[in-house]
């Protein structure tokens, strides 16, 4: 079966350029403000969208995406908002891949299979849950992908050559390469290293291969874009919204700008890297 | 609920550590590789005779043990039923059960070649006991200890730095000891190439409930040979605290396949079960977090939800998934006590025994008042007295100068 994912990663090979892959927080800083963030990042230059699904306890997570899952949680957000969500954004955009990242709890919650269904009919593509490594897939992973949706999977520097077939195994859509060990929003990533880690994933899988954590910057996106097939940015985004809140933490005029703004600016670094690549 | 009973309650978890349902590995790709080294590490030094022998001498000599079992009569004469023995963890180094999983993750910790240890706690035995084994060993100790803690706990604060600990005072969240552990699990996805994660309760993904258990089990083992000397029969019933549950898996597990031995956990209950509590299996049902499926205090959309209780050791919204378990297949009653009740389990123990107990272990009192005089006088019932209450001594004094005004 071909999903979004798919078709939108063989359109950006047959353009020979890498993807701009954009987080955001469902429901952050309120879910209507967030509603139009999500629709305003694929005309900013975004590929794929990561949306979180806000959780309280985001133990892979940094300060940044934390407060910003805090945030959306005390103005009421759920996992069912966030599917809301996604379906009023497939109202006005039926091309642009939507993978929800986040942990495993409130799926659990929620039910896995009730869930399944709800997603794949809200028009969401892929998943990443970051709790459930290939030792768990019997929970989440194997029933998403008879639901025909993506399970997208993270390799990280310490997934070694023994351990990466495992972990590729059921993975399908792309795969999410940590540049660091450590949270989102600590470390830059180093593009030497990256590049180096990309070729040798590469050399277990034919799925594109994503890079994210430690990438803030348009030069930086480049310069990972240029080694990767796309470059995910989350924690620079939510730092924008952050910035862009008044004193009680509200959106202001300047909200959804604030955050198009900046993913321009890094949808340019990412496009740039075509043209360096090429 | 029609759970069929197994052979042995003592044989789990599975090799993908589970009971039932419980337990499990659910953390990030980053830390599975470190998770599966430490599982073979310690598979390796069970195997090995010369591990089990230095532990045998440090727990000797440098611990304490065998901790007493002492009869404590004027409690048994008070409440006029039970013979009523405690075990007496407090007695250890450092003053609680802790040091004896401490011991065993830091005898792992140097056979894996790691030098840096990091620790989350709560009421800060556990970080008390971290920073003393690592002390010892000379290597590197950060603790982990939510802020709300850090200020309700300031004694065992400054045991850690004399000690030579870094303590971080944990902002996120509610400030307690579930956000210290996000903060530690943060530490260790970060510095995982020379970091080992001593977690201090019989929790967090495989094969770490297990091997707390073990290393915890020595207070059974020991409750069952003195027990013998004592009165030349097991026990007719145990109960222990519970927070995470360590303290009560250790005093547990060697009898779980007695039938005639009746097994109690006591949770807190905070203000109440109706309103703020930590009591997991009477208050929560089961969900996935720190790396375990297990009992949580959550809301209807999978939130975790705050946890309360006058104990800062108690304070945390899960329960190991070994209790877990063992109240669904309905091994072990589990029961839960008030701050209230505790405190005036705390004061009663003061008075009649000498022994002043942590606020912890004070909820296992508490219960043994109403359950001791209920049974008839020639019932044994052993009480885990997990920790000592000096850390306590200045909350309790506060909050009794407080009801006296």
């Amino acid at each position: 079966m071909t999903t979004r994912i798919d078709t939108r990663f063989a359109e950006l090979k047959k353009d020979g350029r890498s993807a701009f892959v954009t987080f955001v927080m469902a429901g952050d800083p309120d879910p209507a403000t967030s509603l139009e963030i999500v629709k305003a990042l694929p005309k900013a230059g975004a590929d794929v969208i990561e949306l979180g699904m806000p959780f309280t306890d985001p133990m892979a997570d940094g300060p940044s995406i934390q407060a910003a899952g805090l945030r959306a949680l005390k103005l009421g957000m759920t996992l069912k908002k966030t599917l809301d969500l996604v379906r009023d954004f497939r109202e006005v955009d039926n091309a642009t891949p939507i993978v929800l990242m986040g942990y495993y709890n409130p799926i659990y919650i929620y039910g896995v299979d009730k869930f399944l269904g709800d997603a794949k009919s809200a028009g969401i593509d892929g998943l990443i849950i970051v709790d459930l490594p290939p030792e768990e897939d019997d929970e989440l992973c194997l029933p998403a992908m008879k639901a025909g949706l993506n399970f997208i999977r993270l390799a990280t520097p310490t997934t070694d050559d023994k351990r990466l077939p495992a972990v590729l195994a059921n993975t399908s859509g792309f795969v999410y390469y940590v540049a660091i060990t450590g949270i989102t929003g600590a470390a830059a990533a180093d593009a030497t290293a990256v590049s180096a880690a990309v070729a040798r994933i590469k050399r277990h899988t034919q799925l594109p291969v994503c890079v994210g954590f430690g990438i803030r910057t348009p030069e930086s996106a480049r310069a990972i874009a240029s080694h990767a097939n796309g470059a995910v940015v989350g924690t620079a985004l939510v730092d924008a919204l952050k910035n862009s809140l008044d004193a009680e933490g509200r959106a202001t005029g300047k909200t959804v700008n604030a955050v198009a703004e900046l993913a321009v600016s890094l949808a340019q670094g990412v496009k740039g890297a075509q043209q360096a690549a090429e | 609920m029609n759970i069929a009973k197994p052979n042995s309650y003592r044989s789990g978890p599975d090799e993908r550590g589970h009971f039932g349902i419980f337990g499990g590995r659910f953390v990030a790709e980053t830390l599975m590789p470190l998770i599966l080294d430490l599982e073979k590490a310690y598979t390796a030094a069970k195997a090995d005779p010369a591990f089990q022998a230095e532990m045998d001498g440090y727990l000797k000599n440098y611990v304490g043990r065998p901790s007493p079992l002492y009869f404590a009569e004027r409690l048994t004469e008070h409440l006029g039923g039970a013979k009523i023995y405690l075990k007496r963890e407090e007695l250890n180094h450092t003053g609680s059960h802790k040091v004896n999983n401490v011991l065993g993750q830091i005898m792992l910790a140097r056979r894996m070649g790691k030098k840096r240890i990091i620790a989350e706690t709560g009421a800060g035995q556990h970080g008390v006991a971290t920073a003393t084994l690592c002390a010892r060993f000379g290597l590197e100790c950060v603790v982990y200890m939510g802020a709300v803690d850090v200020e309700r706990q300031q004694p065992n604060v400054i045991r850690m730095a004399m000690l030579g600990a870094t303590v971080h005072p944990v902002q996120s969240g509610t400030r307690t000891l579930k956000d210290a552990m996000n903060e530690a699990l943060r530490d260790w996805v970060t510095n995982v190439h020379n970091t080992f994660y001593c977690i201090g309760t019989v929790a967090g993904p495989h094969p770490y409930p297990t091997l707390v258990r073990d290393f915890q089990s020595i207070i059974g083992s020991e409750t069952r040979t003195q027990m013998q000397e004592v009165e030349g029969r097991l026990p007719d019933s145990l109960i222990a605290c519970i927070g995470g549950g360590s303290n009560a898996m250790g005093l547990f597990h060697p009898f779980l396949d007695d039938p005639s031995v009746e097994i109690f956990g006591v949770e807190a209950a905070g203000h109440g079960l109706t309103q703020l509590h930590a009591a997991s299996i009477a208050g929560g049902r089961p969900g996935v977090l720190h790396g375990n499926r297990t009992y949580l205090l959550m809301d209807a959309d999978g939130q975790i939800q705050d946890a309360h209780s006058i104990s800062a050791g108690l304070d945390y919204p899960g329960i190991g998934p070994e209790h877990s378990w063992l109240h669904e297949v309905g091994r072990v009653n589990y029961l839960s006590a008030t701050d209230e009740e505790a405190l005036a389990a705390f004061q009663l123990l003061s008075k009649l025994e000498g022994i002043i107990p942590a606020l912890e272990p004070a909820h296992a009192i508490a219960k043994v008042m109403e359950l001791a005089p209920k049974r008839p006088r020639d019932h044994l019932m052993v009480v885990n007295l997990s920790g000592r209450g000096d850390k306590d001594v200045p909350q309790v004094g506060d909050i009794l100068k407080g009801k006296s005004k």
